[in-house]
């Protein structure tokens, strides 16, 4: 019976079934236009009366000058209330817990563990105050110092810092180590860094912030970063190279290690964007392809959640030679204790408040714990696995290609193209994902500029299963029929969504633009009937 | 490893050998292996990683991981008196309840349609800061506080077209530094001293300082030492006749007592919204907010995102999206606004949520008892020979420093010795402030009750006398 089964399904698989989908639609108001007069969702301390007799009225400490004279019209509803509103709010939202998120590439939407939640929102870590005597913080410490080993080992690195709160802050600080670096060698005049067009925006905006003028290197004709482009773009004015590998299309770059050769020849120093790291766990470390310094998103590949876009870390890595550049503080360990070390004179100082985003650090540790160096690996190959999985079904797609590195295998992701299909239909790539989100899945074009026409950039992770990936498949497949059949139904998507279709016009007027309901509600007052006037 | 049994993870779906041997004869390959091709063999770790055998069992990993955590004390056991940037508040369990949904907790950058509860949910936050800070654009949340003066400040130079900001030099030195290299590359500070009485800023090095090369000034109201700043309005005159702006600031649970910055000119204002309904851990829950009128040139300053309100096809449909999206690195790499990015989005629903809780009512009360029990403190701790409570006159809001000096000893000693008795004594100002001497900053919240602060007054006169 079994094996007649497994037969049916390696022979005769049916197309999944799509989901007859319709997300949450509660039509709910904007909290400003909710609640009554009067009404509270929670009471507060009072003082004790002995002190209120002692201090007198609470208002009269407040210089009159600096006291508030109304209170801040803030909506007055009750408890149940502002549940069943954030509740519904919730449900009107497609979280990676519900949904088979392989859309949203270059983010790595893997599974974050319930077990990691439930350890992070122990009080012996949300009640701890981040300036608290070390010798009370000994657990958090200890679990900080435990996962740089770990990073050092995944990556090569010899000493890291958990403070950047996001990739971007990670990517800045190691633009800013890398000026402290030439600044430190009387180098100021070292002003430009090289980045490439399929690493993350970021890469360029982080450096430009740090005071760098960018280069950016587009590709080769099979999609390769252009190695000729980089001997040409380096010379004594180079800080340093800021690079992912793979790039966000999923191609590794396997003359890596002559890239940094050519920088170091030049003077520069290379960092190593390790967002889409998720692919090479155990495979290849950034400092044995010669980077100076890498980063890894800890909300993206070590699995804690995304939480609608952070709290996060971009947790830095660096080598030896730099690292007397790292912010401060740094966790040590003498062997009976773990301590804060703040006297570092050459440290390019806080990026942050105090030692970074302690739950996402413990998450991470916790996820590397559950999974050791063997689940590493098995991460890294079901995720290559998934995608390679993705990109072949995606070829037996009509309409839908994978430029550049033909024949080539893929590593994490895939950029894909539409551009066959929209030509012949005139459906765009953000409409086809609009359509997907009728049956209950995420997708997502590409960061701009579209270097890859119709561009959509699929990211399975390890974490979903044959048969979910198999889902996803069908849904496009669907999707790109239905553009060739009814287009007008792929253009005027979502169907089934919270909302229909936006008018984006106001958002990009100023006379019209509402960032706030106080905003919305000048901008949109009845005007006064002329007749009446 | 090829003898050992295969390990099905219960968090990879495909580590079954069946299936995974099936997905690799679907596309072709004889093992994983042959993916990796293109990574040189010099670049390939040799053999397996060197990390802690892995703890598979659920029941496993949560024990180590909670026998770890059993080594920390918290500031709930602890009786704690630390602020500084990081605030002990009474967390609503709402805040708790929605931030640990599924839907919003594992969420990420989902479009305006299929994530219309974020957008909504997060203009809501924008729009009750706004009533709370009484100004129009309030930005989706950057990394914590310290990144929204940065960034204020850089928004200042670029609007202003100048190249220096005065600061005042009652800034936390953590945020100082966090400055210092920010804005390194494009701007100079230079920092105003501070009246040694009051404690508010010296209007006499103001004068002296401001310019027409002064992008803006810089003040926080309440102060890191707590200090209601009385002159901000003088303040905001003073920067405006220079051509300057006003940059504020401020901790957001204080506004239901204390005027918004807007009131006294502010032009931008900034903080971090931790207080508003995020536990401490360690330092995890900081979220930073800015916020400015609603003028074209100030909105295309912010790097943040910022999430507008429009209508649908269907009338009377909300709909929500990015506004002036083109200002953004995400639209424009390195020609955009410095950067945008994954930041501390939830702590922004949560903040949303601890606003709508405590509606205008539970922010005036909160304000109140904060301010009654910290002047309370100031008197009790006062009564002590050699400790001078509060250090500085003016008015504080919450916090305040403490003098030793007197004592013969130092702030580290006496922390020391709370900390045998079970208190977590205020954060010694002594690196950051040298000229306070033996000073620390110790902070009173709605949580502190009396007689959590009559033992700290018994425990401190026991150390000292």
């Amino acid at each position: 019976m079994k094996k007649q089964e497994s037969a049916r399904q390696q022979n005769h698989e049916p197309s999944p079934r799509l989901r007859r989908f319709h997300q949450a639609r509660w039509n709910e108001p904007v909290i400003m236009e909710l609640g009554s007069p009067g009404q509270r969702g929670i009471l507060v301390p009072h003082p004790e009366e002995a002190i209120k007799k002692i201090v007198g009225d609470a208002k009269a400490l407040v210089p009159e000058v600096m006291r508030r004279k109304s209170p801040p019209a803030l909506p007055e509803l009750s408890q149940p209330e502002v549940l069943r509103h954030y509740l519904r709010l919730s449900q009107e939202n497609l979280g990676a817990d519900l949904n088979i998120d392989v859309g949203q590439g270059t983010c790595t939407m893997k599974y974050s563990p319930k077990v990691n939640d439930q350890l992070a929102r122990m009080p012996q870590i949300a009640d701890l105050h981040p300036l608290q005597d070390e010798i009370t913080v000994q657990g958090i410490l200890e679990i900080f110092f435990k996962f740089e080993q770990i990073l050092k080992e995944i990556s090569g690195m010899d000493q890291f810092t958990f403070q950047p709160a996001a990739g971007s802050a990670a990517i800045y600080t190691n633009a800013s180590i890398i000026r402290a670096y030439h600044h430190a060698r009387g180098a100021s005049g070292r002003n430009e860094i090289i980045t490439t067009i399929f690493s993350h925006p970021s890469n360029a905006a982080c450096a430009r912030t740090a005071g760098f003028k960018i280069i950016t290197l587009y590709p080769d004709e099979h999609g390769y970063p252009d190695l000729s482009a980089l001997k040409a773009a380096v010379s004594e004015r180079t800080a340093g190279l800021l690079i992912t590998n793979p790039e966000d299309t999923g191609i590794y770059n396997p003359a890596i290690a002559e890239f940094v050769r050519v920088v170091h020849d030049a003077g520069g120093l290379c960092s190593y964007d390790q967002a889409n790291a998720n692919g090479i766990l155990g495979i290849t470390r950034a400092r044995d392809a010669g980077f100076d310094l890498c980063h890894f998103n800890l909300h993206k590949t070590f699995s804690s959640p995304h939480g609608c876009g952070g709290p996060a870390v971009g947790a830095t890595g660096v080598t030896h030679e730099l690292s007397r550049f790292l912010p401060v503080p740094v966790v040590e360990f003498d062997g009976y204790k773990y301590r804060l070390n703040h006297d570092r004179p050459d440290s390019i100082g806080k990026v942050g408040p105090f030692c970074g985003v302690a739950p996402v650090v413990l998450r991470s540790y916790a996820w590397v714990m559950a999974l050791g160096a063997r689940g590493l690996r098995e991460v890294a190959e079901i995720a290559v696995l998934n995608n390679n999985y993705l990109l072949r079904k995606m070829q037996g797609i009509r309409g839908v290609s994978a430029p550049y590195a033909q024949g080539k295998r893929r590593i994490e992701q895939v950029r894909y193209s539409w551009e066959a299909l929209s030509k012949e239909t005139g459906v765009h790539s953000e409409e086809i994902g609009l359509r997907a989100a009728d049956f209950g899945v995420h997708y997502w074009t590409s960061h701009h500029p579209y270097i890859v026409p119709e561009p959509c950039t699929l990211e399975p992770t390890e974490s979903y299963s044959r048969k979910e990936l198999d889902e996803y498949m069908a849904i496009l497949e669907h999707v790109a029929d239905e553009a060739r059949e009814e287009p007008a139904l792929v253009k005027t998507a979502p169907h089934r969504s919270t909302i229909h279709t936006i008018d984006h016009g106001p958002l990009d007027d100023p006379a019209r633009w509402a960032v706030t309901w106080r905003a919305y509600l000048r901008k949109n007052r009845p005007r006064p009937n002329p007749d009446n006037s | 490893m090829k003898n050992e049994r295969p390990i099905v993870y219960p968090y990879i779906p495909n580590s079954v050998p069946e299936i995974k041997g099936q997905m690799l004869r679907d596309v072709g390959a004889m093992s994983p292996e042959e993916f990796f091709q293109e990574v040189p063999g010099d670049l390939r770790i040799k053999g397996e990683m060197n990390l802690p055998e892995p703890l598979l069992s659920e029941h496993a990993l949560k024990k180590h991981l909670e026998g770890l955590l059993a080594k920390n004390k918290t500031a709930g056991e602890y009786l704690s008196f630390l602020g500084a940037g990081c605030w002990q508040h009474h967390v609503p369990a709402v805040c708790d309840e929605v931030n640990q949904r599924s839907e919003f907790l594992t969420a990420y950058a989902g479009e305006p349609y299929d994530d219309h509860g974020r957008f909504q949910a997060l203009f809501e936050y924008t729009s009750m800061m706004g009533e709370l800070l009484n100004m129009d654009v309030v930005n989706v949340p950057t990394y914590d506080g310290f990144q929204a003066t940065a960034t204020a400040l850089r928004m200042a130079a670029r609007i202003t077209g100048r190249r220096e900001v005065l600061v005042a030099r009652t800034i936390g030195g953590g945020k100082l530094s966090k400055l210092r290299d920010y804005l390194k590359p494009d701007l100079e500070i230079r920092l105003l001293d501070y009246d040694r009485t009051s404690g508010c800023l010296n209007l006499d090095a103001l004068a002296a300082a401001i310019s027409s090369r002064s992008a803006a000034v810089y003040f926080e109201n309440p102060s890191y030492l707590g200090i209601i700043e009385t002159s901000g309005e003088g303040i905001s005159r003073t920067a405006h006749a220079h051509g300057a702006l006003s940059v504020v600031g401020v901790n957001p649970i204080s506004l239901g007592v204390l005027v918004p910055p807007a009131d006294y000119g502010a032009d931008i204002v900034c903080g971090d919204i931790q207080p508003l309904g995020m536990h401490m851990q360690f330092g995890g829950g900081q979220a930073g907010f800015i916020a400015t009128r609603d003028e074209e040139k100030y909105v295309m300053e912010y790097p943040s995102r910022l999430f507008g309100i429009t209508s649908t096809r269907v009338p009377g449909e909300y709909g929500f999206g990015d506004v002036a999206y083109e200002r953004t690195s995400f639209a424009r790499r390195e020609q955009g606004k410095e950067w945008v990015g994954t930041a501390a989005a939830l702590w922004g629903i949560t903040a949303g949520v601890y606003l709508a809780l405590m509606g205008p009512q539970g922010m005036t009360e909160i304000g109140e008892t904060i301010l009654a029990k910290s002047k309370y403190a100031e008197l009790v701790l006062a009564c002590m020979d050699g400790v001078q409570s509060p250090l500085f006159a003016g008015p504080h809001f919450g916090e305040f420093a403490v003098n030793f000096d007197g004592t013969g000893w130092t702030v580290a000693e006496i922390n020391r010795a709370l900390l045998e008795r079970r208190i977590l004594g205020g954060k010694d100002l002594s690196g950051e402030f040298p000229e306070l001497g033996q000073s620390a900053l110790f902070s009173f919240t709605e949580i502190h009750a009396k007689s959590d602060i009559d033992r700290l007054a018994a425990a401190l006169k026991e150390v000292v006398t």
